[in-house]
């Protein structure tokens, strides 16, 4: 593998396209010749002074002559050095080992990068798992008729004088909360068996544009600066984004997270949430631009910006296929399959260019209530002749304190919905209904 | 002498009667409620010793029962004991912060449960010091 990168070698390189003797350039520079042919050959690390004197003698800048594009391949070596457990390896000689490993030193950084890239796949996971309504909805089955197995196993084991009714009532709740826990270890399996096949449908790519969103809290700081890089230079070598399906989503949510920055400015933005609140329509109106534009950027503000509120969103084609999904606690959207139909999501699809305003009800483990905003935009492509596209989405803010007793009931989806008697109810619930 | 009262506010049958056969006989008058949306107006009208709160209830998390409870000045002072899923970290830091006086995981020993409710009862008997009960949770 040949490296002419480093900077000994590029000084050597330099120096000898100027036909400039090693002696020569030494005394030039206040070195002895020796010293400077252990440079060349990055057995010494040059120095910023060092390096700025030999660049103005050789003409050309100092940052000419640095790590340039092995910046990488040091940054690698240099975190694989701050990870490593034992006694650290000798930082000081990092260009010499560049220098006359550099196979052995391009293996070492690469193995670091993809270490790096691996615990974030696991982050993602673990965040995943903590988050999938159905899983915690299980947790809790299991929970609850463990702990009634165990208080009442103990009654039966501890209390020699309990009364033959009490005894057989409590034999009675094991039998039936054994039956529970066989039941939902069925069901957890059956879900797991669904899962695995749907992980290799449509939802998967989605899934890993969002996995990688959530490790950078949705929010895009690079998009924030006067000159943002392009969106393909954003998601280059992000491991979230394995595959081109999923690259190709979030070349897509790049594009219009970067216009949102350009239109919303964050400082205005900010000034304008601590005026008005976040009342996308206030918001909308104020910064002339669509309505979804304001969802989607309150949605993807950075934390600890002023005026920001913690946010969900939700968002969906024309079919109702969720497009987006950005969870909040307690707002866990379906990982697959179609949502709730009560949403006002679907309302508000239904009625395009029409605001929907309610407060929810969000069955799940703990009832949790939002203040949902939806709104529907209509994209008509292809002219008079072509399709009109539409996209609606839901916002999710804080609900207002207190309970009205007017708030919409809503679940995540009916599979793992538990509410009972549900006019909407599309196909049964596995969960036990409450 | 007159039972001491704790209200039990718990949807999972088997539980609530594991408790109730348990409390009983540690000397204990338990009542039940299963509803979430009662639960509050159960308190203020049996104004019991303790109440044991689950976390997890329908219609009405533990969650927002505490903090209304917390906030209603005739009821502050009410000891609760929260009853919490093991490993929910998350669950416990929230009902801290809505002001639970202690906890207890589920599954639980039920020499456990009768200590924890013995202990938090004591501490709020003594009169004066109810309020000192219900403070450290409102950080």
């Amino acid at each position: 593998m040949a490296r002419s990168a480093l900077t000994g070698t590029r000084i050597r390189e330099r120096r000898t396209a100027l036909h400039v003797k090693q002696a020569d350039l030494a005394r030039g520079v206040g070195i002895s010749a020796a010293y400077l042919n252990l440079i060349e050959h990055n057995r010494r690390r040059v120095g910023d002074d060092l390096l700025e004197t030999l660049a103005r003698a050789l003409g050309v800048e100092p940052v000419a002559l640095s790590e340039g594009a092995e910046a990488v391949l040091f940054d690698g070596l240099r975190e694989a050095a701050a990870g490593a457990e034992k006694a650290g390896p000798e930082l000081e000689r990092i260009e010499e080992f560049v220098g006359r490993f550099p196979g052995w030193a391009a293996v070492l950084a690469d193995r670091q990068a993809r270490v790096g890239a691996l615990e974030r796949v696991v982050e993602g996971y673990a965040e995943r798992m903590a988050q999938d309504p159905f899983l915690l909805d299980n947790l809790h089955e299991v929970l609850s008729a463990v702990t009634s197995l165990r208080s009442t196993a103990a009654i039966l084991a501890e209390t020699e004088d309990i009364e033959p009714e009490w005894r057989s009532r409590f034999l009675r709740t094991m039998a039936e909360e054994s039956l529970r826990l066989s039941g939902t270890a069925e069901s957890l399996v059956g879900y797991l068996d669904e899962m695995e096949t749907a992980e290799t449908g449509l939802a998967a790519p989605l899934e890993q544009l969002e996995t990688w969103l959530a490790g950078r809290d949705w929010h895009l700081a690079e998009l924030e600066t006067g000159a943002p890089p392009a969106p393909e230079a954003l998601i280059e070598g992000v491991p979230e984004l394995a595959s081109a399906a999923a690259r190709e989503l979030a070349l897509a949510h790049v594009a219009r997270a970067a216009a949102e920055a350009r239109a919303l400015p964050l400082a205005a933005f900010s000034d304008a949430l601590v005026e008005l609140g976040p009342e996308p329509g206030l918001l909308a109106a104020r910064f002339g631009v669509p309505v979804g534009m304001v969802f989607r950027r309150l949605a993807t503000l950075p934390p600890g910006l002023p005026g920001r509120v913690p946010a969900g969103l939700v968002a969906c084609d024309g079919s109702g296929t969720l497009t987006l999904r950005r969870p909040v606690p307690g707002f866990a959207p379906p990982r697959f399959g179609a949502a709730c139909p009560l949403w006002p999501l679907y309302e508000a699809l239904a009625r395009p260019s029409q605001p929907v305003r309610a407060v929810i009800d969000v069955a799940g483990r703990l009832p949790a209530r939002f203040l949902a905003y939806a709104w529907c935009a209509q994209h008509p492509v292809g002219g008079f002749d072509g399709p009109v596209l539409r996209e609606a989405m839901m916002l999710l803010l804080p609900a207002p304190p207190g309970r009205e007793g007017t708030e919409r009931a809503v679940g995540s989806s009916c599979r793992i919905c538990p509410r009972a008697g549900c006019p909407g109810r599309r196909e049964p619930s596995i969960l036990p209904e409450r | 002498m007159a039972q001491r009262q704790v209200l039990l506010i718990e949807d999972e049958p088997h539980i609530a009667e594991a408790i109730r056969f348990i409390l009983g006989r540690a000397g204990w008058q338990v009542m039940l409620e299963t509803n979430g949306g009662e639960a509050l107006a159960r308190i203020a009208g049996l104004r019991p010793e303790a109440v044991i709160l689950d976390l997890m209830l329908p219609g009405r998390s533990g969650l927002e029962i505490l903090t209304d409870l917390r906030a209603d000045p005739g009821l502050a002072a009410t000891p609760v004991l929260m009853l919490t899923a093991r490993g929910q970290a998350r669950d416990r830091e929230a009902a801290e912060q809505a002001g639970a006086t202690a906890f207890l995981a589920k599954p639980f020993a039920n020499a456990d449960l009768v200590a924890a409710l013995e202990a938090l009862a004591g501490a709020g008997a003594a009169n004066g010091a109810a309020a000192a009960v219900a403070a450290p949770g409102r950080r």
